[in-house]
């Protein structure tokens, strides 16, 4: 790890000029992720600007929707009453996140800009577009079996990744219609989550459509009728404490055995979250049962490509997809 | 005769304390004065030379001592002059470090960065610049298998085990009523315990060394080094009486160890290197990547009628690895033919070695999958077929077991399991929407046992200290020592202290091979037995002595005291016999070793594991939800430490099954799952209750205290009984391990 300096502002305007004056200054919130990489040499920042000291904590209830502080903490979230009664998947999809003691240190705003796991971003031996563009993609034609099979990019081979985002909680999120607010040098601006992270297209090293100042407050979750049939499934190499293969939230309106609302996101299976809209849509106005859950899985498929070592995805992603609409409506 | 609940009182750990309060010291936790940190720079590449290093920038970094290479390094006298031209190293070479410009494996150290801090020393490392001429690497098994060939060392030795082995017609397989063949694949896996190694190295003087060292044998680990740096013996000093878990990683001295040694030397100062997670994967051994093909004949009344299995292990391109792979499969079931081959593949990768359960976890996974497909295919229930072809006698020695109870094993097993309600088509049991399926596997590990010596020594005050250059990498072996000490002299556990980890004391063998039990458990045992004779023979001298004509056999030893057994009131307390005799102490070395009933007797741990698994219909993933084990290790010592060891074992058999692989990529030659991130062990989640039972009997001819080993028989067989499982609830049968989803889907 390189020397650094480090520096814990506790006024909003010192920590983002602080960033914004330095090229090579990062926020650190957890650390949890940030030093990981550090340690590994993937990046390293000259001046690490500690955001802890900031009020960004809040998990409030404002008209129209729920705003949760960037700086709560992951378990914070997963237990609030606010949280609970108005948006569950939320909690489903962080618990089933990292282990205790991560979800401990991990805050809102450090889940969301979390790295890739891909392991070739991993090891700066490897070939990686994301860590150094321009090197070339080492998952490309290597061991791809937790990768990407959605969003890739057409272009030159040199240039793209298939690596995939790794966060539970951005599901849920995505699904949610979240918002992401966030102020820097130049003020204050909300981004629609589903603009919020990138797919790798000419440039994978970035992950997110953020500035390099811009500090996240909140995310801010729209009021929403998703209170009861909801479902975080993730699909992982053992019960707890693995990133997903493919993970699913699924968010159902029912009413009189019929749905009248439904939201579906991907995990685990795009270099973002992967809202899956046509599926949706298909969804609504049609009886719960397993045959029109079956329907709308087929729908988020077509755009699918697989690489050598993760076909299977393309056909655990729709039986995932069945599954968790069925835990969402409990029907067994 | 089966236990589930602890029969007898169970001493609790004697260092649980130490260990669950964090004041146990490991060998990085040493305090030393003026310690310097260490940390590796490793190859990047597979195969090639070094071509330059260039090591300015690191050298710069404010508080670096060292940077050592083969260009610098103080050298280590035991290895040859460098040839000129410098050679690649011949098969049956240990690497040796910072010795040539060689690279042998991707993570191979290069160079070593000594500094006052480790942030330091990492830094400057990460600054360290290496130039390579690189060669073509082969680490791809697959694509190299055709090489696969007899070990040289095999081809040297006519008596090797390792030998092709015909038993009976080697053509009966062709003529069998039915006939299966199969390739089962077996991952490269590492230990992964959770301390990694870690060495501190202080050179005393310029002869004396002393280290604090994670290992699982200090008396190899002195010898080693004291033929590296050609010292006296006694001359090295290894301590290391807290280790935290190894399952094999530590048997050997690894090059780290002796990189640390020699920066110790250059800086002249302590120097403590420690492994991180990814050199835990690319520098210290694994279990090797393995190919079995077994074909295996029965007749349609389910008798095995023949098996051939071949199996080719990964190894290095400068050592042979060999382990047990096929030799199970001569002796655990009786089937007149059975032929077996060994070939290994040499490749551009780190050595393998010793892993919880060599060799047989991996031939038991493919020789009990097997079985399985064979009952299968016979419409047999896999338990009873198994004991249709029940191995009363050795049939690859043709000897009597010394002892076996394994069909007992299998009946308490199946009944706490209720294998009886298993149904026996693939997919026709289900619960809660989730097919269920019952699997079972037998299981074997040979007897190990090793010349071994303990030294008892009784003080005024009545305890007892006990010291044998042992281990405990975790099984606890200083809780089973002084319950057999306690025993054997009739003093309270609490008044023993038993010392092992360090080399000063009396010979033993390393932890390895379920060996310690049964050698220095039989030493201790021994040792005291002579103790509480020369206690006996002191006290008939005394005046008026109760014990005046009383031999041995007569005497009964309690709470401190000896008496003749026909009068217990008539006692005298082992402290009042130092005191008459105005002694400090009393103390005996005694060897214990293993005698001619190796050659009468053949001598095995048996048990079986059963297991439930339920796995999802549309997603594929696969829990286990119970498991049932049974194990003849002949006499437990203490319930609590042998339970958890069973445990332990089966955890990491679950882990076997499921997901533990060290994945390769070939294009680079190099590991890419090299944290706990991508390298998956058992979680909490993972893991069921889990029923033990032992048998509890002892094999009266193996040892004095008619103990067998237990560490490696808990894993054998795990990944099989889990397989088959899988196969029960799925229909889908998995010769590849681990059973990932992507498997099944
Ligand atoms: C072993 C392990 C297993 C894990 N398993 C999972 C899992 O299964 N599922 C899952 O979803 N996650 C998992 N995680 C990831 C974990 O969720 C993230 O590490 C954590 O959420 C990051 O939060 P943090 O506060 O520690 O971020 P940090 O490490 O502090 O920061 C991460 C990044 O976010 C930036 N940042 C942080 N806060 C802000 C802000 N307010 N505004 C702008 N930039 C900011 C930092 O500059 C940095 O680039 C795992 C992590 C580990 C180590």
């Amino acid at each position: 790890m390189k020397p650094f300096q480090y520096i814990r502002p506790t006024r909003l305007k010192d920590a983002i000029e602080a960033v914004a004056s330095n090229p090579n200054a990062r926020y650190i919130a957890g650390g949890t992720n940030l030093i990981d990489l550090m340690k590994r040499g993937i990046v390293s920042p000259e001046k690490l600007v500690d955001i802890n000291g900031l009020p960004l904590k809040k998990i409030e209830k404002k008209t129209g929707f729920l705003r949760i502080g960037a700086l709560a903490l992951n378990s914070e979230v997963a237990q609030h009453r606010l949280v609970l009664e108005n948006h569950p998947l939320l909690a489903q999809a962080l618990n089933a996140g990292a282990s205790g003691q991560l979800r401990n240190m991990a805050t809102v705003g450090g889940n969301i800009l979390q790295r890739t796991r891909c392991p070739y971003f991993y090891d700066p031996v490897f070939p990686c577009n994301k860590r150094k563009p321009g090197t070339g993609c080492g998952a490309l034609e290597g061991i791809n079996r937790t990768h990407a099979i959605f969003g890739l990019s057409e272009n030159d081979p040199a240039q793209s990744c298939i690596a995939v985002h790794p966060s539970d909680f951005c599901v849920a999120l995505s699904a949610l219609d979240a918002t992401v607010l966030v102020v820097g040098t130049k003020g204050e601006r909300r981004i629609a989550f589903g603009d919020f992270h990138r797919l790798p297209g000419n440039s994978p090293d970035l992950d997110a459509n953020l500035e390099k100042d811009e500090l996240i407050l909140a995310v801010e979750i729209p009021d929403a009728v998703f209170t009861k049939h909801v479902h975080y499934l993730k699909i992982r190499d053992r019960a707890s404490y693995a990133f997903a293969l493919v993970s699913v939230a699924a968010a159902l309106d029912l009413e009189n055995n019929r749905i009248k609302a439904a939201r579906l996101a991907l995990g685990g299976v795009a270099h973002k979250p992967w809202r899956l809209f046509e599926a949706e849509k298909a969804l609504v106005g049609q009886p719960v049962s397993e045959t029109t859950f079956q329907k709308a899985a087929e729908l988020a498929m077509p755009s699918a490509k697989a690489f050598a070592h993760n076909a299977y995805k393309l056909k655990l992603v729709p039986n995932a997809i069945v599954q968790a609409l069925k835990s969402a409506a409990a029907l067994v | 005769m089966f236990n589930a609940k602890l029969p007898e009182p169970s001493l609790d750990r004697v260092d649980g304390r130490l260990k669950v309060t964090g004041t146990a010291t490991y060998s990085a936790e040493y305090p030393l004065e003026n310690l310097a940190h260490a940390v590796l720079v490793t190859s990047t590449i597979a195969k090639g030379r070094i071509t330059g290093l260039d090591f300015k920038l690191a050298e710069s970094v404010p508080g670096v001592l060292a940077v050592i290479s083969h260009l610098n390094s103080p050298g280590v006298p035991g290895y040859p002059p460098v040839k000129q031209p410098a050679e690649r190293a011949p098969i049956g070479t240990a690497l040796r470090v910072f010795y040539d410009d060689f690279v042998y494996f991707s993570g191979q150290p290069v160079a070593v960065v000594v500094a006052q801090t480790l942030e330091q020393a990492r830094h400057a490392a990460s600054l360290a610049q290496v130039n390579y001429q690189t060669e073509k690497h082969q680490t791809d098994f697959e694509a190299n298998v055709s090489k696969a060939a007899v070990a040289l060392s095999v081809q040297r030795n006519k008596t090797s085990p390792f030998q092709d082995y015909d038993r009976g017609n080697p053509d009966a397989i062709k003529t069998a009523d039915v006939k299966l063949e199969s390739t089962y694949v077996f991952p490269t896996q590492h230990h992964q315990p959770l301390e990694p190694h870690a060495i501190i190295a202080v050179w005393e003087t310029d002869d004396k060394l002393t280290i604090y060292d994670k290992n699982q044998g200090v008396k190899s680990a002195q010898g080693n080094l004291a033929s590296a740096f050609k010292l006296p013996r006694e001359n090295v000093q290894v301590n290391s009486p807290f280790i935290g878990g190894a399952f094999g990683s530590g048997i050997r001295v690894w090059p780290h160890t002796i990189a640390a040694v020699l920066a110790a030397k250059k800086v002249k100062r302590p120097v403590k290197l420690v492994l991180g997670r990814e050199l835990m994967q690319m520098s210290v051994g694994s279990r090797p990547f393995t190919v079995q093909k077994i074909a295996i004949g029965a007749s349609s009344d389910g008798k095995l009628t023949a098996i051939t299995h071949e199996g080719i292990g990964q190894t290095s391109t400068y050592e042979e690895h060999l382990e047990r792979t096929i030799l199970a499969t001569r002796a655990m079931y009786a089937c007149p033919n059975v032929s077996t081959r060994y070939r290994l593949l040499n490749l551009d990768v780190n050595t393998p070695t010793w892993m919880r359960g060599p060799g047989d976890a991996t031939g038991m996974f493919a020789l009990e999958s097997a079985l399985d497909e064979m009952a299968h295919e016979l419409k047999i229930d896999p338990l009873e077929f198994r004991i249709r072809n029940h191995a009363d006698t050795d049939p690859e020695r043709n000897l009597p077991w010394s002892a076996k109870t394994l069909k007992e094993c299998y009946r308490t097993g199946a009944e706490r399991f209720g294998w009886d309600k298993r149904t026996s088509e693939p997919r026709s049991m289900q619960a809660n929407g989730l097919l269920v399926g019952y699997g079972m596997a037998s299981s074997l590990y040979g007897f190990h046992r090793h010349p071994s010596k303990a030294k008892a020594v009784m003080r005024t005050d009545g305890s007892v200290v006990m010291q044998s250059a042992t281990m405990d990498i975790g099984p606890g072996t200083g809780t089973a020592m002084t319950q057999i000490a306690a025993k054997m002299l009739g003093v309270s556990p609490n008044k023993i202290r038993f010392d092992l980890g360090d080399s000063s004391l009396p010979d033993a063998p390393g932890q390895n091979g379920s060996a310690t039990i049964t050698s220095v458990g039989s030493a201790v045992h021994v040792a005291c037995e002579a103790l509480k004779k020369k206690l006996l023979t002191l006290a008939a001298a005394m005046p008026n002595s109760p014990l005046a004509n009383s031999r041995f056999e007569d005497i009964t030893a309690k709470t401190g005291r000896i008496f003749p057994t026909a009068n217990p009131s008539a006692s005298i307390s082992y402290a009042d016999i130092l005191k008459y005799h105005q002694l400090p102490q009393v103390e005996v070395t005694e060897e214990s070793k293993p005698g001619p009933e190796r050659d009468q007797y053949s001598m095995y741990s048996f048990g079986c594991h059963f297991v439930e698994v339920q796995v999802n219909p549309l997603t594929d993933e696969v829990r286990v939800s119970r498991v049932v084990t049974c194990a003849d290790v002949g006499k437990i010592i203490n319930y609590k430490t042998a339970r958890s060891q069973s445990i332990g074992g089966i955890v990491g058999g679950i882990g076997m099954a499921l997901m533990e692989e060290s994945v390769m990529d070939h294009r680079f030659g190099r590991y890419i799952n090299t944290d706990f991130a991508g390298y998956h062990i058992p979680v909490h989640a993972d893991i069921p209750q889990i029923e033990v039972y032992y048998v509890d009997q002892p094999d009266v001819y193996v040892n004095p205290i008619g103990s067998k080993g237990l560490g490696e028989i808990a894993i054998v067989g795990v990944a099989a009984a889990v397989a088959n499982a899988v196969f029960h609830a799925t229909g889908k049968r998995v010769r590849q391990l681990p059973i990932t989803v992507d498997k099944l889907v």
